[in-house]
């Protein structure tokens, strides 16, 4: 029994010293390095860094959060170890800004390398890539190789179409999208004509829509571009590639105002500690380089013009983004998400 | 009965008496003071940002989110309690009241879904019943059918699957905490109650019932709490609760202030429902008189061939589910990826999670031994109201939590280096939010109702005289308590912070709002893959959470299979 204890107590004994080990604060700021504040996760990024760290011997330190970054921000205010923001969606970008944690920069390089569609009229964020919003249709089932956002109403898609959570961002840029070009009314009925549509209750991710189309449960589905690049991709699991090749990849409104594109960005931070190595990053990052490797490795479209997209993108076909701004896109995200709420999108078809 | 009235009678008379007690214990009223400050801190921080805001978000709100919500919620409620209740009941009375091949694995192994987190659960289910997946897939082979509409097969993702998901982890609490009243007492009294005649229905419903009520009612509103404050499984399953229109408010609709309005009106609720769980058994109590009691006990009932075969497949079924279900799912991605087994972040994020578990259990621990002694000291209505109180940030989502810790700590943070500043020439930085003590201190706080419970019902166990003896022979109250009460409460002690050390390890949503740089624990691992659309990637690390978790859950068993013999 004692020696039992005495087991059980110098376990104790170590875990302590080891919880002491890992509770200890790191150090804010350091020699030669940037901190990033990131909505995206750390395996998408860690090849840009990598490069980046290699070229410039500036080390990065990633700290990924999913929801909060600009409240966190916010809260520890002066004393915010947070250089940079990386992020997904144009919502999140503007709402950055909003929550007053950014600061405008002011850069030749990033200015040269951004298309101003893609950068914030004051200088607060820019994009560093985008994303089409497009279907994914049925090899074997769906025909036409031309649709519209608009079509997605039609009754001869009743019961055919899978989608995630309306109140996902990427759906709610789309939703809102469709505010901007049509008016609040004409995107209600729209969208009411979607739900319609369904052929079950939304749920999962992009990527589950493509298995669902695979497996027969319906003939289109809503995802971003990059997905299918992934799955096409996938070597540890090869079943996606089956998933990715049932689909087809069709870009709505290609022959009129263009596709709903969104993109993904990055912000400088208010208190920013080491603001010289964060413009480094920013510059790296709006560079040439930086761009080739965002289309290779994640299959998104780069931002910079004139950067070759992968080859799997490239198999899809042309986009022709839509040319509204983001800005005023974003401006309509809470109107979407209420008519998301009203409509009840998220409850599936049957209700 | 006679120490029953004595007590009532007592506390009567002492209402006067709470100042005195203050004076003569002023160093454990200070730390109490201090602990339930720091508890309550980030709860009281959400009910500020709460009244802050304007209300504009109601008229959308009231219209077209929450009826629907608070509905779907109070389904999953209903079901999640009916549902743990009769397995975590049943099984209970399975293992103590009868005996059958496999009953002692069985015993313990009825604990090992508590291993594992709602989220992943809800991932291994939704992946185990799809179109895909294993079951339909066998289905299809077995008639010949092709497309999903040939045949019928129930959907996961809807209000009763996410209510399944949920019962399949947390019926535990409620097998746990019963069954320790059904070893203790269940089979004497039944036994008595069976020699003078009455039916084992009618000793079932009108004798162990009430007995294991507490125990029912402190199981359960764990895992009502659990299935409140779950965001995971719902958001997976695409069941919009409460919590999910949290969120959605917060982060789509840019108002933190109306997402913590909704936050408050839940808590609200729970507290209601606590007190009134309260009120309608304030006059009962059971204790356990050990040292009159006869030491041998009759056998349990053996059940052999077929029956004994049917018991063991009916205490297999919520073990396959909670528990066998995930194993297999993340089972089958883990094989391919076992090189990951070598990745020092891995074995680093393993490290970290066992740390903060330990670290967050043994505060939790403490901050409820601290609070409850002085509950019991003082013996105020309002004093026990105000403990059971702080408990309650387990029924916010983990998020909100966080949020409302942030916003304190921070706030604290900034404070202390402006001080450092202005008088001592140097700055402090973010001595709380910038380490990893505001994930410790959050992960305690959020757990707190589990130690707290554990604590309380061990304690409710111990005859009052126990400690009364000790005071009349002329021990201190605090002597009394070191060396009458806290030995007798190990087992209780042990059971409160293994379940704080288990739901710390599965802690995803308050972790990742407030680690720091560098800081990853298997959860967040798993999150940081999963919220890419590939939680394939995390399944080694999924599965290791379920393994830190195990060995404490057997643990759990320990305690209560010395109490068989006691």
């Amino acid at each position: 029994m004692s020696a039992t204890s005495f087991k059980f107590r110098s376990g104790l004994a170590a875990i302590a010293v080891a919880a002491s080990a890992s509770i200890l604060p790191l150090p804010a700021f350091a020699e030669g390095v940037v901190n990033i504040y990131s909505y995206r996760q750390p395996f998408l990024v860690q090849p840009l860094l990598d490069a980046f760290t290699e070229q410039t011997g500036i080390r990065t330190e990633v700290l990924f959060l999913d929801q909060g970054l600009e409240d966190r921000i916010a809260a520890e205010g002066i004393n915010s170890p947070a250089d940079v923001v990386l992020t997904v969606d144009i919502g999140r970008l503007v709402n950055v800004k909003e929550k007053g944690v950014t600061q405008p920069v002011e850069d030749e390089n990033i200015n040269a390398n951004i298309p101003a569609e893609f950068r914030d009229p004051e200088g607060h964020w820019f994009g560093l890539t985008t994303r089409g919003r497009v279907v994914y249709a049925s090899k074997d089932r769906v025909d036409q190789d031309t649709i519209t956002y608009e079509d997605l109403a039609a009754s001869k898609w009743k019961g055919k179409i899978c989608m995630r959570s309306g109140q996902h961002m990427y759906n709610i840029a789309l939703i809102a999208s469709m505010i901007a070009h049509h008016g609040e009314t004409e995107a209600e009925e729209w969208l009411q004509g979607v739900k319609e549509n369904l052929a079950r209750k939304p749920n999962g991710g992009d990527r589950d829509q493509a298995q669902a189309i695979y497996a027969g449960e319906c003939d289109i589905g809503l995802g971003n571009t990059y997905y299918v690049g992934l799955m096409m991709n996938n070597e540890k699991e090869p079943e996606q590639k089956e998933w990715a090749n049932a689909i087809k990849v069709l870009f709505p409104n290609s022959e009129e105002r263009g596709t709903h594109v969104n993109i993904s960005g990055m912000a400088l931070a208010k208190h920013a500690p080491n603001r010289e190595n964060a413009l480094k990053l920013m510059q790296f990052l709006s560079s040439a380089e930086a761009q080739a490797i965002y289309a290779e490795a994640n299959h998104e479209y780069p931002v910079m013009p004139g950067t070759k997209v992968s080859e799997t993108v490239k198999s899809f076909g042309e986009i022709k983004p839509d040319s509204l701004p983001l800005a005023e896109i974003a401006k309509y995200r809470k109107a979407a998400s209420e008519m998301v709420d009203r409509v009840g999108l998220d409850e599936g078809p049957a209700s | 009965m006679s120490s029953f009235t004595l007590r009532e009678a007592a506390s009567r008379s002492q209402t006067s008496a709470g100042r005195i007690r203050r004076q003569r214990h002023p160093l454990a009223f200070t730390l109490a003071a201090i602990a339930a400050a720091v508890v309550l801190l980030p709860i009281v921080t959400v009910i500020i940002v709460a009244l802050s805001g304007s209300g504009a978000d109601w008229p959308h709100l009231a219209r077209y989110v929450l009826p629907r919500s608070a509905l779907i919620t109070f389904w999953m409620l209903a079901l999640v309690s009916v549902g743990a209740g009769v397995v975590g009941v049943g099984c209970a009375w399975l293992v103590v009241a009868y005996d059958f091949p496999g009953r002692r694995i069985l015993s313990w192994a009825l604990v090992l879904p508590l291993a594992v987190p709602p989220y992943l659960a809800a991932y291994a289910f939704a992946e185990f019943l799809d179109f895909v997946g294993p079951v339909q897939s066998t289905i299809r082979a077995l008639f010949g059918f092709e497309r999903p509409g040939d045949y019928w097969f129930p959907d996961i993702r809807s209000t009763i699957g996410a209510a399944i998901v949920m019962v399949a982890v947390t019926y535990p609490y409620v097998y746990l905490t019963v069954r320790v009243v059904f070893l203790m007492q269940g089979r004497n009294i039944a036994d008595v109650a069976r020699t003078l005649g009455a039916a084992p229905s009618r000793v079932f419903r009108r004798i162990l019932l009430p007995v294991a009520r507490p125990a029912i009612a402190a199981g359960l509103s764990l895992a009502l709490m659990e299935t409140l404050n779950d965001i995971g499984a719902v958001q997976h399953l695409g069941v919009r609760t409460l919590t999910l229109s949290v969120y959605t408010t917060w982060l789509n609709r840019g108002s933190l202030e109306g997402a913590a309005q909704i936050a408050v009106l839940m808590l609200a609720l729970v507290a209601l429902l606590l007190l009134a769980e309260q009120l309608a058994r304030r006059r009962q109590r059971f204790h356990v008189a050990r040292a009159t009691q006869m030491k041998a006990r009759p056998p349990r009932t053996p059940l052999s061939g077929w029956r004994g075969f049917g018991a063991a497949l009916i205490g297999l079924v919520p073990i396959m589910a909670g528990f066998g279900v995930p194993l297999l799912i993340f089972g089958r991605y883990a094989i391919n990826r076992l090189h990951q087994a070598s990745d020092p972040a891995l074995a680093k994020a393993f490290m970290t999670t066992v740390s903060v578990a330990f670290a967050a259990a043994l505060i939790a621990v403490i901050t409820a031994l601290l609070l409850i002694y002085v509950a019991h000291l003082v013996r105020s209505r309002a004093v026990t109201l105000l403990v059971r109180l702080a408990a309650i940030g387990y029924a916010l989502p983990g998020t909100i939590l966080a949020l409302g810790m942030l916003i304190s700590l921070a706030r604290l943070d900034n404070f202390i280096d402006a001080l450092a500043r202005d008088y001592a020439g140097f700055s402090t930085g973010l001595l709380l939010t910038g380490s990893a003590t505001a994930v410790v201190l959050v992960c305690a706080i959020r757990f707190l109702a589990l130690a707290d419970g554990a604590i309380r019902s061990g304690l409710a166990k111990l005859p009052p005289h126990l400690d009364e003896a000790a005071r009349s022979l002329g021990r201190s109250a605090s002597a009394s308590a070191y060396s009458t009460l806290l030995p007798l409460l190990k087992p209780a002690i042990l059971t409160g912070g293994i379940l704080v050390f288990v739901d710390t390890a599965k802690e995803l949503s308050a972790t990742i709002l407030l680690r720091p740089f560098g800081f990853n624990t298997l959860a967040t691992f798993v999150y940081e893959n999963a919220s890419r659309g590939a939680v394939e990637e995390g399944a080694l690390a999924a599965l290791l959470i379920i393994a830190t978790s195990i060995v404490p859950v057997i643990l759990l068993s320990g305690p209560l299979t010395r109490d068989r013999d006691a």
